[in-house]
């Protein structure tokens, strides 16, 4: 894990509207980092990661990925303009994302949905998309259902498909967006299974917005306890968990571990 | 005059009203894709010409195009000195791709827009441009959606091929009034006509029927 932040939010302002979701937030990620991100709904947990894939725009200060602004282009003379859509897009291939709803491609079959990314975007071959979209089939435990298309398949196994379709883009960050809250209990053990064991990869920096606490604690270098638009406490999973500094911390965990 | 002598100068004109349908139908999509996708687009030049098309082509008459086509055209070139002179049958074509295309494209707009929109958010976290991601991603989510509305068109567009029969294409309709002129026997010749119409469009409603199956042999209760 390198010092150097690949992912840094510097006074970020988001707002719907008169509702702000964002208010000055700073926030940083390191290289190879686990940070999950917790909080109660509508503390702008999501819209961080939104804002990384670029689905959001952001109306005030500065994303930085990888050193370089994200929302904004550096002119000649240093000063930022908004990007442009030739810069989100080169911005973009550092990221990948996972979907709440899965949000996989209903017409094409699980295989396609891996490879079409790869082909059309990445300029692939179909042999070598293919193969990689197998691979990864096999690291999620689906290399069975590769011609099937995603109706046929459980919740649980469109979210490993759709965990697959972002890593096959080859990202050095992988957003997921409350990857288990849509699916039913007992299908939530085999989707973080695999997040699990992506979290053991060194070089793969990861962000995880989720309501799972005890999976939070397991995976992650990092808890952030998102409130009102900014990082309310954060720390290691075991000093956060335990003992949290803030009342406000305390009695959300409390309200989430009740259940 | 006996009943089935009638058949084989109706089955003639049954013959030109299918030609067509066919043409003018194919036509007529490729119109709808194009101005549904162009009044969608971004480019306000490319926005303003499909919404001057649809609105136009669907706010007049077809009888009035279909003559305008075939009868001021020529005028107004003869005006300019360009022969715009044309054939009944591109003349009767163009008119009916026109008018299905401009209705068409309400379809195939409305039907990209049901398409939802973390669909569109997929395929750009993919890094798809927005071009790929209208391809391969909305399109073919949206056209089987199309297709029962597409179906309905398709055979109004069969039954206003009728109307070609007045700038002189001898189609079904044309055929029927012929015959009709000339043995007055008006009950059994259009009893026949309506059969053969309604033959055709259950042969069309048919086509039309696979087609959908085809283009959403992926959905859930397809197979």
């Amino acid at each position: 894990m390198s010092d150097e932040p690949i992912i840094k939010f510097d006074k970020v302002v988001k707002r719907f509207g008169d509702l702000t979701v964002l208010n000055e937030l700073d926030f940083e990620v390191k290289k190879g980092e686990k940070v999950s991100i917790i909080g109660p709904s509508g503390s702008g947990k999501s819209t961080v990661l939104r804002i990384l894939m670029t689905l959001e725009d952001i109306n005030g200060g500065v994303v930085t990925v990888g050193g370089e602004p994200l929302w904004h282009e550096k002119g000649p003379d240093g000063s930022l303009a908004p990007a442009s859509e030739t810069h989100l897009r080169k911005m973009r291939t550092q990221l990948g994302m996972v979907f709440q709803q899965f949000n996989l491609f209903p017409h094409m079959t699980v295989l396609r949905n891996i490879t079409e990314a790869p082909v059309q975007v990445l300029g692939l071959s179909k042999q070598e998309a293919k193969q990689r979209g197998e691979e990864l089939l096999e690291l999620v435990g689906l290399a069975d259902q590769a011609q099937k298309y995603p109706h046929q398949l459980s919740g649980g196994q469109q979210q490993r498909v759709g965990i697959a379709r972002a890593l096959a883009m080859r990202p050095n960050i992988l957003l997921f967006d409350e990857p288990t809250s849509a699916l039913d209990p007992e299908l939530v053990g085999e989707v973080l299974n695999v997040i699990g064991k992506l979290a053991e990869e060194h070089d793969l920096t990861m962000l995880l917005v989720t309501h799972e606490m005890r999976f939070a604690r397991e995976v992650s270098d990092r808890v952030c306890f998102f409130d009102q638009g900014r990082i309310r406490e954060e720390g290691a999973p075991e000093d956060l968990f335990t003992d949290p500094n803030e009342e406000r911390t305390r009695e959300f965990l409390q309200a989430v571990l009740d259940n | 005059m006996d009943w089935t002598q009638y058949l084989n100068p109706l089955m003639l004109g049954a013959w030109v009203t299918i030609e067509l349908t066919i043409y003018s139908t194919v036509f007529g999509a490729i119109l709808a894709f194009a101005a549904g996708i162009g009044k969608l687009a971004h480019n306000p030049l490319i926005k303003a010409i499909s919404i001057g098309y649809i609105e136009i082509f669907r706010g007049t008459s077809l009888l009035v195009q279909l003559f305008w086509l075939y009868f001021a055209l020529p005028v107004a070139g003869q005006a300019i000195g360009i022969d715009l002179r044309l054939p009944p049958v591109a003349a009767g074509v163009l008119a009916l791709s026109l008018n299905i295309g401009a209705y068409g494209a309400e379809v195939v707009r409305g039907a990209i827009q049901s398409v939802s929109k973390e669909q569109y958010e997929a395929a750009r976290a993919l890094n798809f441009t927005p071009r790929q991601a209208l391809w391969r991603v909305a399109l073919p989510q949206a056209i089987p959606e199309m297709m029962p509305p597409f179906g309905n068109l398709a055979i109004q567009n069969l039954k206003d091929t009728a109307l070609v029969s007045l700038i002189s294409l001898s189609d079904l309709a044309f055929r029927a009034e012929q015959l009709r002129n000339f043995t007055q026997d008006s009950t059994t010749i259009y009893t026949l006509a309506l059969l053969m119409y309604f033959g055709l469009a259950l042969v069309l409603t048919a086509m039309m029927k696979l087609l959908e199956r085809f283009v959403g042999r992926w959905r859930a209760g397809a197979r």
